[in-house]
C-alpha cells in the first residue's frame, strides 16, 4: 500500500511536469529524463504512460529509451560503479581496473549484483584525465585509482551510506 | 660548544667536496693555527647543507652567516675580517632572493609561457556564478557595440575576415556557416551550442562551459542577431551535472540583467537560449543528429544536403557552433577581426585548446596558438614523457583522428597539416602514448567505442565497424591468419568511402594510421604471434628462470589450469601448451623468477 | 537589478565592478584566493581545501580576503589548484593544494607575506 502511494505520487509529479511544457513537440527526450530521475528506471508500464500522455506512438518511446545509453529499462543497484573508459585512463591502467572490479563484484559491465547493491558501468571520459584513471561512485570521483585501492572505496561507499 | 666562541662549518657533502670544500676546511686550520686562535675557534666539516647549487658553504656558528661559493683562496678573507675583526665578508654573503626574483623564476616555466589564453580567457580567473564578475571582464560588451553599432551583414563579414574554423572538429569556417543561414529567408532561424563533448579525453567544452559560461550565452547571441534567430538551443551531455548547473544560473542572471531576453539593449533585437540534454550517444555530435535529438527523436543522422543553415531544426535555417567556438567570438569583435588573424598559421587563425593527457608529465587544459608544434606541446608544455619512458606516438581527433609517431612531431598543428600525417584536429583531445602502449590494442580500443556508438543506420557503419572490431581481436588474440592485414584494410577503405555520416566515414582512421606508421607491430602480432609493447595478454608467454627459482612452489599452488611443475626445492617448469596466461604466477613469485615476454 | 537598456548602461555597470574591485583591493590590501572548481578540481578534493582556507582566515581573524570559486586553470597535474593575487604583486599559482596545504597557504602567504614555495607551480597565463 505504501510503496503504491509513492508510486501515484511520482506518476501525479511526472503528469504535472508534462502539463507544464510550453510545447509537447520535441520533448520527448526531456520527459524520459525527468521521468528516469523519478521511477530510477523506464519499466515498459511506464514507457507507456509517456506516451499516451504525450500522444505519441509507444514504439516511438521505447526506440528513444533503447538508443540513447543514459536511459535504462532495468533497475540499477544501489551504488553504480562507473569505470572511465576513456583513452586517457585507458592508457592508465582503466582495462585492468575494470576486470578488477568485474572480478570482485562477480558480474559484468552494465549488469547489477542480484542483492541490488551494485551496478558496474563502463563510461566514456568523465573529462578528469588529469587523475587517470578514474572511478565514479554514484557521482563521487575517484581519481589516479590503484587495484588495491578497490576494496577500500567500495568499504567506504557503502559505509558512507548506510 | 661552549668551549669555543666561534664554529665554521664548512659543508662536506658531496657536491661541495667535489668543489674543495676540503681544501677550505685545510686552509682554514691552518690559518687558525698561525692566528693562533685553536682555543677559540673549531672548524667542522659537517653534513650536506640541501644547498649545492651554491655551494661551497661555509657557515658561521653563533654569528649565523652563511658564505656561499666559497674559494680556498677567500679563506684568508674571512680569518682577518669576520674571525678576528668581526666584520662580514659581504661580497660572499648568501642573499636570500627578492620576492619578486623569486617569482621571475617561475615566470620562465614553459608551461605557462608558451600557452595563450583566448577562449579559456576567463576560465579559473572569474567566478562562473557571479555574471558581475564577467561584466568587470568586458562581458557582454561585444553584444552591445554590435547592437548599437553594426548591421548583421558586418558581423558576418567581421566573422569571415578573422579566419575562425569550427573548433568541434571539421574546421569548417564559421563565417561561412553564419553567412549561408543569414542568406536563406525563413520567419524563425535557430542557434545551436554543441556541448555534446563526447571524444574520450576531451574536455575542454565542459571547462569552458564549468568556468567560463556567460562567453557562451554572450557569443550566441551575436550570432543570433548575424542569422536573424532570436531563438537558441545549448545541447548538452547529462554527464556534465556541474555544466549544466553553471549554465542555468548564468542563463538566468543574464535574463534578469537583460542582456538575454526581449529587446536588449533598447535595440529591438529578441534572443531567449533554453538548454537540450544528449543522452549518451557519441553520435550526437554530428550536427543532423543533434538535430533529430533535439527534436525528440533517435539521434540517427540525415543525409547533406541539406545543410542545417537551410533546413536545420524544424527544418528551419539552423547554425550549430561549438563550444569552443562560440568562447572565441565575443574577443573577436573586442580586439578586432585583423588582431585574431594576426594569431595562428596561414589557414589556421587563432588558438586551439588541447586536452594534453595520457603517458605525459603535466596533464593540462593547454591553448596554444595554431601552427605550434607537438614536440613544443608535449616536451615543453607537457614536460615530456612519464617516467623517463620513450615516446612512441601521440594520438589526436579522438576515434576518428589517427596516430601521429617521433617522425612528424616538428610539423605545425594546424587543421591542414594533421590530415596531412593522417590525423585530423578533432576535438583537441591528444593523448601521449609511451613504449608500453600496443598499438594494435589502441585500434581496437577505438573500434570498441565506434561500434558501440554506431546508431545503426548504415550498414557500412553498423557491420563494417563489427568486422574491423572482431578482425583486430583475433590479431590481438594471436588467431589470425597471414592474409587479414590486407583485408583490415580493404574494409576500412570500403567503410570510409560510404558510411553515410562522419562518426562512420572516420571510424577506421586509428586502424589506418596506425597501420601505416606500426605495421610492424601488426605483423610481429600476425606472423610471430608477438606482442611487442607486452600488453596483450594472450600473446605472453611466461616462463621460470631456472637460476631464479628457489622451488618454494607457491606458482604452482595458484596456477588455475595446474600446469606448473617441479618438485619441492627444485626449478618449476610452464607447461605452454595448458598455459592459459593469466599471470597468476608472475604475481605468486616472490623470487622475480617469473619472466613475461 | 533591472534590465539594462544601453550599452552605456552596461558600461558604467562594467567601469563601478572594476573600480569597487580595484579600488578596493588596492586602498584595502583585499587578497584574491581564487579556486579552481571544476569537476575534476571538485573531485581532487578543491572543495575541502576551500573549506579549510576560509575557515582559517576566519580563525586568524582576517577580513582582507576574497575567495572565489572559478572554473578550470588547466593544470590538471596539480589539482586542486589555487591563485593568489595580493595587491601590488605578481599573482601566483599554487598546485597540489590539499585541505593541509590550504591552511598552510593561508597561513604563511595570506597572513605573513611568504611564499610556499615548494608548492608554487607558475604564474598564471597571457591572456586575450
Amino acid at each position: 500500500m505504501c510503496t503504491n502511494e509513492l508510486l501515484h505520487e511520482k506518476f501525479v509529479e511526472l503528469d504535472a511536469f508534462i502539463d507544464g511544457l510550453e510545447e509537447k513537440e520535441g520533448s520527448l527526450i526531456t520527459v524520459l529524463h525527468k521521468t528516469q530521475e523519478l521511477f530510477g528506471y523506464l519499466p515498459k508500464e511506464i514507457q507507456l504512460h509517456v506516451a499516451r500522455k504525450l500522444d505519441i506512438p509507444a514504439a516511438k518511446v521505447n526506440g528513444v529509451v533503447t538508443f540513447y545509453s543514459y536511459f535504462t529499462e532495468t533497475p540499477r543497484g544501489e551504488f553504480i560503479i562507473n569505470v572511465c573508459m576513456g583513452t586517457a585512463c585507458f592508457v592508465r591502467g582503466a582495462e585492468e581496473l575494470l576486470k578488477e572490479i568485474q572480478d570482485k563484484l562477480k558480474i559484468k559491465a552494465g549488469q547489477t549484483s542480484t542483492d541490488g547493491k551494485f551496478s558496474i558501468d563502463a563510461l566514456r571520459c568523465v573529462g578528469a584525465c588529469g587523475l587517470a584513471p578514474v572511478v565514479m561512485v554514484n557521482g563521487k570521483v575517484y581519481g589516479r585509482v590503484k587495484k588495491e585501492q578497490l576494496d577500500d572505496i567500495l568499504a567506504t561507499c557503502v559505509s558512507e551510506n548506510a | 660548544m661552549s668551549k669555543y666562541r666561534m664554529h665554521l662549518l664548512v659543508c662536506g657533502g658531496t657536491g661541495c667536496v667535489s668543489s674543495d670544500s676540503m681544501l677550505i676546511v685545510e686552509n682554514l686550520k691552518k690559518q687558525i693555527k698561525a692566528n693562533k686562535l685553536s682555543d677559540e675557534v673549531q672548524v667542522v666539516a659537517t653534513g650536506c647543507f640541501g644547498f649545492c647549487e651554491k655551494g661551497p658553504i661555509v657557515k658561521v656558528h653563533p654569528d649565523n652567516v652563511l658564505y656561499v661559493e666559497v674559494k680556498p683562496d677567500d679563506v684568508t678573507e674571512i680569518i682577518n675580517e669576520h674571525v678576528i675583526k668581526g666584520r662580514k665578508v659581504e661580497r660572499l654573503l648568501y642573499v636570500e632572493p627578492t620576492f619578486e626574483q623569486r617569482i621571475s623564476e617561475h615566470k620562465d616555466m614553459p608551461f605557462y609561457k608558451k600557452q595563450l589564453r583566448i577562449a579559456l580567457r576567463n576560465c579559473g580567473a572569474i567566478d562562473p556564478e557571479n555574471i558581475e564578475e564577467y561584466i568587470a571582464a568586458d562581458g557582454y560588451q561585444a553584444i552591445g557595440k554590435i547592437l548599437s553599432e553594426m548591421t548583421p551583414a558586418q558581423v558576418v563579414d567581421t566573422m569571415k575576415l578573422s579566419g575562425l574554423r569550427g573548433r568541434g572538429g571539421g574546421g569548417f569556417p564559421t563565417g561561412m556557416k553564419w553567412d549561408f543561414a543569414s542568406r536563406n529567408a525563413a520567419d524563425q532561424k535557430y542557434v545551436i551550442c554543441n556541448a555534446d563533448e563526447g571524444d574520450p579525453g576531451a574536455f575542454m567544452d565542459r571547462s569552458i562551459l564549468e568556468g567560463d559560461p556567460h562567453s557562451v550565452l554572450e557569443a550566441m547571441a551575436i550570432a543570433g542577431y548575424a542569422i536573424g534567430a532570436s531563438k537558441g538551443y545549448i545541447y548538452i551531455r547529462a554527464e556534465y551535472p556541474l555544466a549544466v548547473k553553471r549554465l542555468k544560473i548564468a542563463i538566468g542572471q543574464a535574463n534578469e540583467y537583460g542582456l538575454l531576453g526581449k529587446d536588449i539593449f533598447g535595440s529591438g533585437f529578441d534572443f531567449s537560449i533554453e538548454l537540450r540534454y544528449g543522452a549518451g550517444a557519441f553520435v550526437c555530435g554530428e550536427e543532423t543528429s543533434l538535430i533529430q535529438s533535439i527534436e525528440g527523436n533517435r539521434g540517427e543522422p540525415t543525409n547533406k544536403p541539406p545543410f542545417p543553415a537551410e533546413k536545420g531544426l524544424w527544418n528551419k535555417p539552423t547554425i550549430v557552433n561549438n563550444v569552443e567556438t562560440l568562447a572565441n567570438i565575443p574577443v573577436i569583435f573586442l580586439k578586432g577581426a585583423e588582431w585574431f588573424s594576426s594569431i595562428g598559421s596561414a589557414k589556421s587563425k587563432g588558438t586551439k585548446v588541447f586536452a594534453l593527457a595520457g603517458k605525459v608529465n603535466n596533464v593540462g587544459l593547454v591553448e596554444v596558438p595554431m601552427g605550434m608544434t607537438l614536440r613544443e606541446i608535449i616536451f615543453d608544455i607537457g614536460g615530456g614523457i612519464k617516467d623517463g619512458k620513450k615516446f612512441k606516438s601521440v594520438q589526436t581527433g579522438g576515434p576518428s583522428g589517427g596516430c601521429i609517431t617521433a617522425a612528424n612531431l616538428d610539423t605545425p598543428i594546424d587543421y591542414d597539416n594533421l590530415i596531412a600525417i593522417g590525423s585530423m584536429m578533432g576535438s583537441g583531445g591528444m593523448i601521449v602514448m609511451d613504449e608500453d602502449d600496443c598499438m594494435v590494442n589502441i585500434a581496437k580500443f577505438y573500434l570498441e567505442f565506434t561500434m558501440d556508438e554506431s546508431c545503426g543506420k548504415c550498414t557500412a557503419c553498423r557491420i563494417g565497424n563489427k568486422r574491423l572490431y572482431e578482425m583486430l581481436t583475433r590479431i590481438t588474440e594471436g588467431k589470425a591468419t597471414p592474409d587479414c592485414l590486407d583485408e583490415l584494410k580493404e574494409l576500412s577503405m570500403i567503410i570510409k568511402d560510404t558510411a553515410l555520416c562522419g562518426l562512420g566515414q572516420t571510424s577506421p582512421n586509428p586502424v589506418l594510421s596506425t597501420l601505416t606508421h606500426f605495421y610492424d607491430e601488426y605483423k610481429a602480432h600476425v606472423f610471430e604471434k608477438r606482442c611487442p609493447a607486452g600488453v596483450c595478454q594472450a600473446l605472453s608467454v611466461y616462463t621460470i628462470i631456472e637460476d631464479k627459482c628457489i622451488g618454494c612452489t607457491a606458482c604452482a599452488r595458484v596456477c588455475p589450469p595446474k600446469c606448473i611443475s617441479g618438485s619441492v626445492k627444485k626449478p618449476h617448469v610452464i607447461n605452454q601448451d595448458k598455459c592459459i596466461k593469466c599471470g597468476a604466477c608472475l604475481k605468486a613469485c616472490a623470487f622475480d623468477a617469473v619472466d613475461k615476454k | 537589478m533591472t534590465k539594462m537598456k544601453s550599452l552605456d548602461e552596461l558600461k558604467a555597470i562594467r567601469e563601478k565592478l572594476k573600480n569597487n574591485m580595484s579600488v578596493r583591493n588596492e586602498d584595502e590590501g583585499v587578497i584574491k584566493v581564487i579556486i579552481g572548481m571544476a569537476t575534476c578540481g571538485i573531485a581532487a578534493g578543491a572543495r575541502e581545501t576551500f573549506n579549510a582556507m576560509s575557515e582559517k582566515a576566519i580563525e586568524l581573524g582576517m577580513d582582507n580576503i576574497k575567495f572565489v570559486t572559478a572554473g578550470c586553470m588547466g593544470s590538471c597535474f596539480a589539482e586542486p589548484t589555487v591563485e593568489v593575487q595580493v595587491p601590488g604583486q605578481e599573482s601566483i599559482l599554487y598546485g597540489y593544494v590539499d585541505a593541509a596545504k590550504g591552511v598552510e597557504i593561508v597561513e604563511k602567504h595570506l597572513k605573513n607575506g611568504a611564499l610556499v614555495e615548494n608548492l608554487i607551480i607558475g604564474q598564471p597565463f597571457e591572456k586575450a
